[in-house]
């Protein structure tokens, strides 16, 4: 197995040469916060990737600890309740925690992020509801919480507790969308980061935390300790640096105006490092030319390794009964594991095995997996359609395994085998997409982004041409089809 | 030439041959009739070694058909079914070369049994190029009958060979072949349901009925003195099948 992760990772990784990675989060301030660590970096002359995006604070914490990535944007009250899960105010204590498990935290950055909820204006009035206890009053009410923010331990199973909430229409959601379901009245109730650029744009009314719930959620950077000498002269440069308007300022420029992250990122490092720094923007065309290759890598090689494997198990299934059904159970139940949990099971026995927990190798394992269920079962099924009289013909002439198998069975079975092959690779070409959760890029990227920043160019920029994608790969394999299936078959 | 001694078959709990005995002499052709399920398939499968016997033992050549020496036996056996048992993704030629391939004849070697086998069996060149859905049901059985007959076998096991043709192109087939089996000497096991097919080809009709031979004779003897009766039930249902 090991042998085969390395020589798909040497397909795929692009991550050998060693440099430092920056990570982060899903949502808008973590990356313009990882934009700032990268620039900065740069200019005390380190090679710096920035893996956006990458989901919430299990992958990043994951990933930071197995060394995939060597710091990222974190808050206080996360790393006390979800990381370290302990009750504690002492960011000194906090800090020594960290330490033991190789990572350090610097001071805060200047400013404190902490969780809200929050209504419209006009349906909080005309309810009365003006703090957090209000709610367990309106028991009607349509709730949706962030998906990290539904699960955490501080976040809506903590709110149940302090506030005797008790309310069941109640559904997680990417935070970003939430906002925009909120303003147009679909939900009722959301969790609010306090910098959001949203929260003064719509004019929401944050609830009154009054019974003291929420930590403080100051920010921080975490940083691997073995990197610490060639990341701590910047990130000591930005502590106290970041007020809680100056990030304000910076996410309202990025969804509000538009803003590029980077720009945003350059600007803040010249006016509060004094520090003049040039980047390069990619046009729109090179941006999806970039995604198409990586989509294509993806795809493309996962499925190769797939069709390696499962067609070679689907003949094991056929011909040993008794591993037939085993087979057939065991690929079934990968498929239905849901990929972002797969994604993030495979961090560790990733990091174990020497392999880098994020970027393509993962989501070429996750797709490579996925893939495995439609071309066993039809290879399997291709096999055991072929009439008993042929079959016993087959025997009977005295052709050799191998003969039979690749002159007899497999022709027979090809038509169902490339089926199952295609529904492999449409499904890939979606499935791909959530690649961009662990930093493989391809056309998940936009999408995410564009979900993130609520721009439909941006989104489309990525759904647009996986859909093209898909159909030119159906165009594709009639053509293999023409070449693979015998005319005596498509007469 | 072929021995069936004592061969007993159950599928799960079902008996389908019940201690079956027969021989059948070189150069012979032998009939096997019966209703559904009287065993004469399985009978021909145990022969062709794709069913073993619960119990008993079949003989080839006084050989002991096993495991073992199944490769061996089929070189010798040619094998056709209904339609002919044309693998559909294969060309006519590529149908009929796969044996010859396989036991490594060279091209010269097979190009020439091609010609002499087309001729045998009244197949031009052009038809060898088609595929099997290309051409109809009886010359799909000639390039059968070719690709049993490619290794000149001794035996040909032939499993309802007819079943799928129109009267007129069955009649025609069937006096070809019959002539065209006493002149290669051939011993033959021909299954069928119609009794005026086995009594045209065979030169003995096996009449089996529960896994065991109910009789055993010439059309004339099964007609005329029928044992019990479950054989003259057959025979007159047969016969008024044709009226």
């Amino acid at each position: 197995m090991k042998y085969f992760l390395f020589l798909l990772c040497l397909f795929v990784s692009d991550t050998w040469a060693k440099s430092l990675t920056v990570g982060s989060k899903k949502f808008t301030e973590s990356v313009i916060l990882g934009e700032v660590l990268k620039l900065g970096l740069e200019d005390q002359g380190h090679k710096v990737n920035h893996t956006k995006e990458l989901g919430g604070t299990a992958i990043l914490w994951n990933v930071l600890t197995a060394g995939d990535i060597d710091l990222y944007p974190e808050y206080t009250g996360t790393i006390e309740e979800e990381i370290l899960r302990i009750k504690t105010k002492d960011l000194n204590h906090m800090r020594e925690l960290l330490a033991q498990k190789g990572i350090g935290m610097t001071e805060s950055l200047g400013f404190n992020n902490t969780y809200a909820v929050g209504m419209k204006k006009k349906l909080a009035e005309e309810l009365g509801i003006k703090t957090i206890s209000d709610l367990a009053k309106h028991l009607d009410l349509k709730i949706g919480w962030g998906d990290e923010f539904r699960q955490r331990q501080d976040g809506w199973p903590g709110l149940q507790k302090t506030y005797g909430l008790t309310h069941t229409n109640v559904r997680g959601m990417d935070h970003d969308v939430a906002y925009r379901a909120l303003n147009q009245g679909d939900i009722d109730v959301i969790d609010l980061y306090e910098t959001d650029a949203e929260i003064s744009y719509y004019d929401f009314h944050t609830l009154e935390d009054n019974r003291s719930h929420f930590p403080k959620y100051e920010a921080v950077i975490l940083y691997r300790l073995d990197q610490a000498d060639a990341v701590l002269p910047l990130l000591k440069n930005l502590e106290g640096k970041v007020s809680n308007e100056k990030m304000t300022d910076m996410n309202r420029a990025a969804k509000i105006d538009k803003k590029n992250p980077t720009a945003i990122a350059s600007d803040f490092l010249k006016s509060e490092l004094g520090k003049n720094i040039s980047f390069e923007t990619s046009s729109r065309s090179d941006r999806i030319l970039k995604a198409s290759l990586e989509h294509l890598k993806l795809v493309g090689v996962s499925l190769f390794f797939a069709i390696l494997v499962a067609i070679p198990l689907g003949i094991i299934a056929m011909k040993y009964s008794y591993l037939g059904n085993a087979i057939l159970i065991i690929v079934s139940a990968i498929q239905t594991i849901p990929a972002l949990a797969l994604l993030v099971m495979m961090i560790k026995p990733l990091s174990l095995m020497g392999f880098s927990g994020i970027g393509d190798t993962p989501a070429f394992i996750a797709l490579f997996l996925y893939s495995l269920l439609p071309i066993v079962r039809n290879t399997h099924s291709g096999l055991k359609q072929i009439p008993m009289g042929l079959q016993e013909t087959a025997t009977v002439l005295g052709l050799s395994f191998w003969n039979r198998l690749f002159k007899i069975e497999l022709p027979l079975a090809m038509p169902s085998i490339l089926a199952g092959i295609k529904t492999a690779l449409v499904l890939n070409i979606g499935f791909a997409t959530l690649g961009a959760l662990v930093g493989a890029g391809g056309y998940g990227a936009p999408i995410l982004t564009g979900i993130r920043l609520d721009d439909y160019g941006m989104i489309l920029e990525g759904a647009l041409p996986a859909t093209i994608l898909a159909l030119f790969a159906q165009q594709f394999f009639d053509l293999v089809e023409k070449y693979l299936v015998s005319p005596g078959l498509r007469l | 030439m072929i021995t069936l001694k004592n061969i007993s078959k159950n599928f799960g709990t079902k008996k389908i041959l019940d201690g079956l005995s027969f021989h059948v002499n070189q150069s012979e052709t032998l009939a096997l009739i019966g209703l559904s399920g009287s065993g004469k398939t399985t009978a021909l499968k145990i022969i062709c070694g794709l069913h073993l016997p619960d119990m008993g033992d079949v003989l080839i050549n006084k050989l002991a058909l096993n495991e073992h020496n199944l490769p061996l036996v089929r070189r010798g056996l040619g094998y056709v079914i209904q339609d002919g048992g044309l693998f559909p993704h294969l060309t006519a030629r590529d149908n009929i070369v796969l044996v010859g391939l396989e036991a490594g004849k060279t091209q010269k070697e097979i190009q020439t049994k091609i010609e002499e086998l087309s001729k045998l069996t009244k197949i031009s060149s052009d038809l060898l190029d088609k595929y099997p859905r290309e051409l109809s049901g009886g010359q799909r059985q000639r390039i059968g009958i070719m690709r049993a007959l490619f290794l000149d076998p001794e035996i040909l096991i032939l499993d309802e060979p007819m079943g799928a043709l129109d009267p007129i192109t069955r009649k025609e087939l069937q006096t070809e072949l019959k002539e065209l089996f006493k002149r290669l000497k051939k011993t033959v096991v021909l299954v069928t349901h119609d009794l005026y097919e086995a009594s045209f080809f065979a030169d003995r009709i096996l009449l089996l009925h529960e896994g065991n031979i109910a009789q055993e004779g010439s059309m004339a003897e099964l007609l005329n003195n029928p044992r019990n009766s479950f054989v003259r039930e057959f025979v007159n249902a047969q016969n008024r099948s044709l009226t």
